[in-house]
């Protein structure tokens, strides 16, 4: 399939992340959204990786088309570390304010 | 013993430093003060000694260099010359005299107080026999925190202000300083240690002196160091810190700012300064003299109209650390011997002032020279002392600050005449305010709170005619310091000389 | 004698030995012991200073080196003395006419407690140390401290009763005034010391140091060295410190204001003998100043009512003519008139003195008259004072002053004339003053005149000792014109002032010329001495307003007030300009300003900073995307 398909579809779903971050006041969903724009980067290396595969230049070298990929499983831990941290600040959050609105977390204000 | 174990600069650094340290485990004022006076008159006694070991053959027991942080060139590295012995003799002969001075006054933490007071006492010597830049540097902060806390903890009512300002001034000046230290050691020549350590640059101070610099650089190196010592001097017009430091600092504080650490300004200026950027001190000699000489005229005129005793004082002292900075860079033999030989005269006489300063605003609780007057009927012997000690500090004939003056003025007169005249009028305006000062706080009739004033104490008698005693020694046979100072001025004119 | 030269350093030693010893011991010691002791070190000192000038006039000059002073490669100044004519006539002066002010005080002063006694009479001594320092100096440094030690001395005892805000104001402005004339004097070894690389008088008045020295050198220095006299001898412009001067106890004015210090110039001129003589505008300036300084003093004098006053006016106008002497070359006769302008104006201050002790303290002349017959010896001591002064023959006066009329004669006759008016209005307001307190009625009040008497030995002793100097004074110095050999002062001197070159005040005079000079001279000093006494001779107290002239005179012609507003408030508004403008405003302004700059700022910036995660984000977004569009397009 085209390179470009990919990097359309990469680009809707970043667009539609950085939108859910910026409208969103829940902060699941704004958690999600980042989650999603992780994503859709993941999804553009993998292809880009798999293109470059086909080059002349991986031939020589087999563990050049690999690079992009290890990257997406770095992206893949350091997301899963994210949830985890952010999540539990969330729950914390909902404990003490019953809330996960985020305009609610401007007490570091002043 | 002496030699192979400690030598003088170092005996002078650690004996208060560690007696600094132990200060503040004491608990009863009585012991702490003790103490604190028996480690100042120890240091004394070890800065006496020195002066009987000044000849060559004595290296051994006047210079040190150890080992410290070897990887970027830098030496554990002290040293007492000519210049370094009149300055640390100085500082070791004040603090005594401030200790004994201020054993009257209660102070809060006394224990604090003292332990605070003996480390800057250590980096004071610290900045003096420094021939390591880095150490130099680490010395010249050393000084200067205890005397921020000294200030912020025990000052006057605006403490808190006056702290800050004079943070703010004299840490800028630091930082230029250290900019200008770094800037200047990665030019420095490579350097093989004994221990077969190679590194490409050292902040020694024979490095610096060998650093290749082209007159460009030199130039802004220049002011940053230049600010650095300026703003410690101090020269208009980076002078503001210090008339309100000095009125809100504790007494004592005071002393040893105005005493011994404008001397750290100056002494920047003859061992790091001048002999390590020589090209730009040529260039820029003159904007340094007009600076001076305008702050000279400056300070004297603010001085004439001051009603503040202590900020009178203050602004005198402006003036005549600008004449020694004016003096300094007339570059040439007679000003620089006088500069330094009035270094040590100005650190006398001034902490005499202070101490009668002190002594008055405990008596009466008055720093406004109007609300004072007679106090020269209820304290004859105080009236006497400090006349003494106010008229040397406008140098007249036979007291010490006369032969400096002379040998001052005549360097600048070298330099340019007209800069000795314009100069020299501060010698009539001090004469103004002086005399002024005199009239108002000790002649005429006293009032409601001076007839209340009794005399003064056998031992601030003691200490005042000590500091007297000190005037007339010197101004009658100056040449006990003037020889101390051969060695440097010698070294440093030759060393400029070469180089340009 | 061989060994006079081991005790020269004695001669000012003993009055600082009598300094240090009063001084602290103060509080013990009783009256008599303290005045005993203070008379005692200068009379020692006298003793000794006659030994010293007998064998300088026998031949034997002394140079004596004590220890450096300061010694670096680039100077030497050594502490060295010198003592030669010049000098050994000064210590004469100094020591005796101190001596005799010394005695006069230990009576003058016995109203005070021993405490201030003792204050008084160390000052003294100090003072006579500074003066002999200051004439003994070997070099210009060593001179100088003398110079500024009178200064210093004069201040303390001008200040003596340091109560009076009046009092201590007039010590203050004395001693300022002195420090303008000394920071000339300093300019002007900075400026021997940089061409020269000496102050010694030795090398610097040797020629091959001389030919160091170019013309418009020598010219500055000595208009320097010349301020500074200015300063010390209260010439134009710096004259008005010594009126005011006369706050200090009368015996003070006499030795400091009269006899010694205010000589101090002239001495420094004459030492410089030679720079001077090869100094043709500085000789013009001084002639100038000198004989602006006579006319002036003596104008103001004429109108002053305070008896101390007048004789202030007129040791300035005295002291106007020594500069002219100098000026016109005739060192001599400047040195000469230093010496009986010590005798009798010494003799003047102590007489006025005993008319103020006398009076129970009053100065002023409209309450004195008649005084004569209750002081007879005040009387008589005080009216040869007035005639030398007058210059009235043979007394000492007449031929000091005769010496240098002739000599500005021999430079201008229009000199000459003013001399000659300022002669004559000098015996005019001594005569006056004369009248006004001997003669008439008593004017003053009856308690006054109930406590009239005259005064203790120890006071007229030493008048009627200074009264037969007033007299015979002059007599070393009798003209060529009568006497041959007659001046043996000039003969005595020679060897210090002949080396100048080319000096213009060697002219002669054809005796002829010089006998009109004198009779003219004497002849109008008589006539104003007579149409004086006529005037005031039954001086009544009128209280009709005086003449606009008269107003200017009484008031100095206003010289204070000049000098109040063109100098002093100036530098006043300048000086509060630097404070509450420049230093606060300004150097302050810029530091504080500063700060406040970076705190507006910084409140400013904050909205940013609003907490909201949202904004922090939108932020965020729009910050990585003007970041890609540089990347991109930039």
């Amino acid at each position: 399939m085209d390179i470009k398909a990919y990097i359309i579809l990469s680009l809707t779903l970043f667009t539609i992340g950085i939108i859910g971050v910026l409208v969103r006041r829940n902060a699941i969903i704004v958690f999600m959204c980042i989650e999603l724009m992780l994503n859709s980067v993941n999804l553009l290396l993998v292809a880009f990786s798999k293109m470059h595969a086909l080059s002349i230049a991986a031939k020589t070298s087999p563990t050049y088309a690999a690079d992009a990929q290890i990257f997406v499983f770095f992206i893949m831990v350091v997301a899963a570390a994210e949830v985890t941290v952010g999540l539990a600040i969330i729950v914390m959050l909902y404990r003490n304010t019953h809330s996960v609105d985020v305009n609610f977390l401007n007490r570091l204000k002043n | 013993m002496l030699g192979t174990y400690f030598t003088f600069p170092e005996l002078l650094i650690w004996i208060p430093l560690i007696m600094g340290i132990l200060c503040f485990f004491f608990k009863k004022e009585a012991v702490v003060k003790s103490f604190a006076l028996v480690a100042s008159l120890l240091t004394l006694a070890v800065s006496i000694s020195s002066l009987f070991y000044t000849n060559a053959s004595y290296i051994t027991y006047n210079v040190v260099s150890y080992q410290w942080m070897s990887q970027i060139g830098n030496t554990f590295y002290v040293g007492l010359d000519g210049t370094g012995r009149i300055l640390t003799f100085l500082s070791a002969l004040a603090f005594p005299v401030i200790i004994i001075a201020s054993y009257n006054n209660s102070y809060k933490n006394v224990n604090a107080f003292y332990g605070l007071l003996l480390l800057t006492q250590a980096g004071i010597m610290g900045v003096f026999t420094a021939m390591d830049a880095l150490l130099f540097y680490f010395f010249w902060e050393l000084a200067l925190i205890p005397v921020y806390f000294l200030c912020s903890r025990w000052g006057g009512e605006k403490r808190i202000q006056t702290t800050f300002k004079f943070f703010v001034y004299t840490f800028l000046g630091s930082l230029l300083m250290l900019t200008g230290i770094i800037y200047i050691y990665l030019h420095t020549p490579p350097r093989s240690f004994t221990n077969g350590i190679q590194v490409d640059h050292s902040f020694a101070l024979n490095a610096f002196y060998s650093a290749k610099l082209s007159v460009t650089e030199q130039g802004w190196l220049f002011w940053l160091f230049f600010a650095a010592f300026a703003v410690k001097m101090p020269v208009f017009p980076l002078h503001t810190w210090q008339p309100d430091t000095y009125d809100q600092s504790p007494a004592p504080v005071t002393m040893v700012l105005s005493g011994l650490m404008v001397k750290m300004g100056l002494l920047g200026v003859i061992r790091w300064l001048i002999p390590v950027l020589p090209e730009a001190t040529e260039k820029y000699t003159y904007i340094v003299m007009l600076l001076c000489v305008a702050g000279i005229i400056y300070a004297s005129c603010i001085a004439m109209v001051q009603d503040n005793l202590k900020k009178l004082v203050a602004y005198s002292s402006i003036a005549h650390i600008g004449l020694m900075c004016a003096a300094i860079f007339a570059m040439n033999e007679i000003g620089l011997k006088g500069a330094l030989l009035q270094m040590f005269n100005h650190g006398i006489n001034i902490v005499g002032l202070w101490i009668v300063i002190d002594i008055i605003e405990k008596r009466t609780g008055i720093k406004n020279i109007s609300q004072l007057g007679g106090l020269a009927n209820r304290a004859p012997a105080l009236t006497i002392l400090f006349v003494i000690i106010a008229l040397a500090n406008i140098a007249l004939p036979l007291t010490n600050s006369f032969v400096g003056e002379l040998m001052m003025f005549t360097g600048i007169y070298r330099f340019n005449p007209w800069f000795a005249a314009v100069a020299g009028l501060s010698i009539i305006l001090a004469a103004v305010y002086t005399l002024n000062m005199i009239q108002k706080v000790f002649y005429g009739n006293t009032n409601s709170i001076t007839t209340q004033v009794n005399d003064i104490s056998l031992k601030e008698k003691i200490i005042l005619g000590a500091i007297v005693l000190i005037i007339f020694v010197l101004g009658i046979y100056p040449q006990l310091i003037i020889d101390l100072t051969k060695e440097t001025v010698d070294a440093l004119l030759v060393n400029v000389k070469q180089k340009i | 004698m061989k060994n006079i030269s081991d005790i020269i350093w004695l001669i000012p030693f003993l009055p600082l030995l009598g300094f240090l010893i009063i001084g602290s011991a103060r509080n013990i010691l009783s009256r008599s012991v303290t005045g005993m002791i203070g008379s005692g070190t200068i009379l020692a000192s006298f003793i000794l200073s006659l030994m010293v000038f007998w064998s300088v006039k026998n031949g034997t000059l002394y140079s004596l080196h004590y220890f450096d002073f300061i010694n670096i490669s680039s100077l030497k100044i050594g502490f060295d003395y010198k003592v030669d004519q010049l000098t050994s006539l000064f210590l004469l002066i100094i020591t005796g006419v101190g001596f005799l002010i010394h005695v006069y005080s230990t009576s003058y002063m016995h109203a005070e407690p021993a405490k201030d006694f003792a204050k008084y009479f160390s000052f003294l001594n100090l003072f006579v140390f500074s003066m002999l320092i200051l004439v003994m100096g070997g070099n210009y440094v060593i001179m100088f401290i003398g110079w500024e030690g009178v200064g210093l001395c004069s201040y303390l005892l001008i200040g003596y009763w340091f109560k009076n805000n009046d009092y201590t104001n007039a010590a203050k402005k004395a001693f300022i005034m002195n420090r303008i004339g000394d920071l000339g004097f300093l300019l002007a070894i900075f400026w021997f010391i940089s061409k020269t690389g000496s102050v010694d008088f030795d090398i610097l008045f040797s020629s091959s140091t001389l030919a160091k020295l170019s013309p418009a050198d020598i010219t500055g220095i000595t208009l320097l060295l010349f301020v500074g006299a200015t300063g010390k001898s209260a010439q134009i412009p710096l004259y008005t410190w010594l009126p005011d001067a006369m706050a200090g106890p009368t015996p003070v004015s006499a030795l400091i204001h009269a006899a010694t210090m205010v000589t101090a110039g002239i001495y420094m001129i004459a030492r410089s003998n030679i720079l001077y003589s090869s100094a043709q505008i500085t000789q013009n300036v001084m002639v100038i100043i000198g004989m602006a300084t006579v006319i002036l003093a003596a104008t103001i004098a004429l109108k002053q009512n305070d008896i101390k006053k007048v004789l202030a006016y007129s040791t300035v106008s005295q002291l106007g003519y020594m500069f002219v002497a100098l000026g016109v070359g005739s060192y001599t006769g400047a040195v000469f008139h230093v010496m009986t302008h010590a005798f009798f104006k010494a003799l003047l201050f102590l007489g006025a003195g005993s008319v103020i002790h006398a009076m129970s303290g009053e100065q002023d002349m409209r309450n004195m008259g008649g005084l004569k017959k209750k002081l007879n010896i005040t009387h008589i001591t005080f009216l040869i004072g007035c005639l030398a002064i007058a210059g009235m023959p043979p007394l000492s006066g007449f031929f000091s002053k005769d010496e240098i009329l002739a000599a500005s004669f021999a430079e201008s006759p229009l000199l000459w004339a003013f001399g000659i008016a300022g002669a004559a209005m000098t015996a005019f307001y001594m005569f006056r003053l004369y009248g006004m307190t001997f003669l008439g009625k008593f004017r003053g009040t009856s308690e006054q005149k109930d406590h009239l008497h005259e005064s203790p030995a120890a006071i007229t002793i030493p008048l009627i000792v200074l009264a037969l100097l007033a007299i015979a004074g002059g007599w070393v110095g009798i003209p060529e014109l009568f006497m041959q050999g007659g001046h043996r002062l000039e003969a005595f001197l020679k060897p210090v002032f002949e080396k100048k070159v080319g000096l213009p005040g060697t002219h002669t005079l054809t005796h002829q010329t010089e006998y009109i000079l004198i009779a003219v001279s004497v002849v109008l000093s008589l006539l104003a001495i007579i149409i004086a006494v006529m005037r005031y001779r039954n001086y009544e107290r009128t209280d009709k307003p005086s003449s606009a002239v008269s107003r200017v005179l009484e008031n100095k012609w206003y010289v204070d007030e000049l000098y109040q507003n063109i100098i002093v408030n100036p530098l006043r508004a300048l000086s509060h300009f630097f404070t509450n403008v420049i230093e606060k405003k300004g150097i302050d302004g810029i530091v504080n300003g500063t700060g406040k700059a970076v705190n507006y700022s910084s409140r400013q910036l904050r909205w940013v900073q609003s907490g909201q995660v949202g904004a922090y984000v939108l932020l965020m977004v729009l910050g990585i995307l003007v970041i890609f569009i540089i990347q991109l397009f930039l």
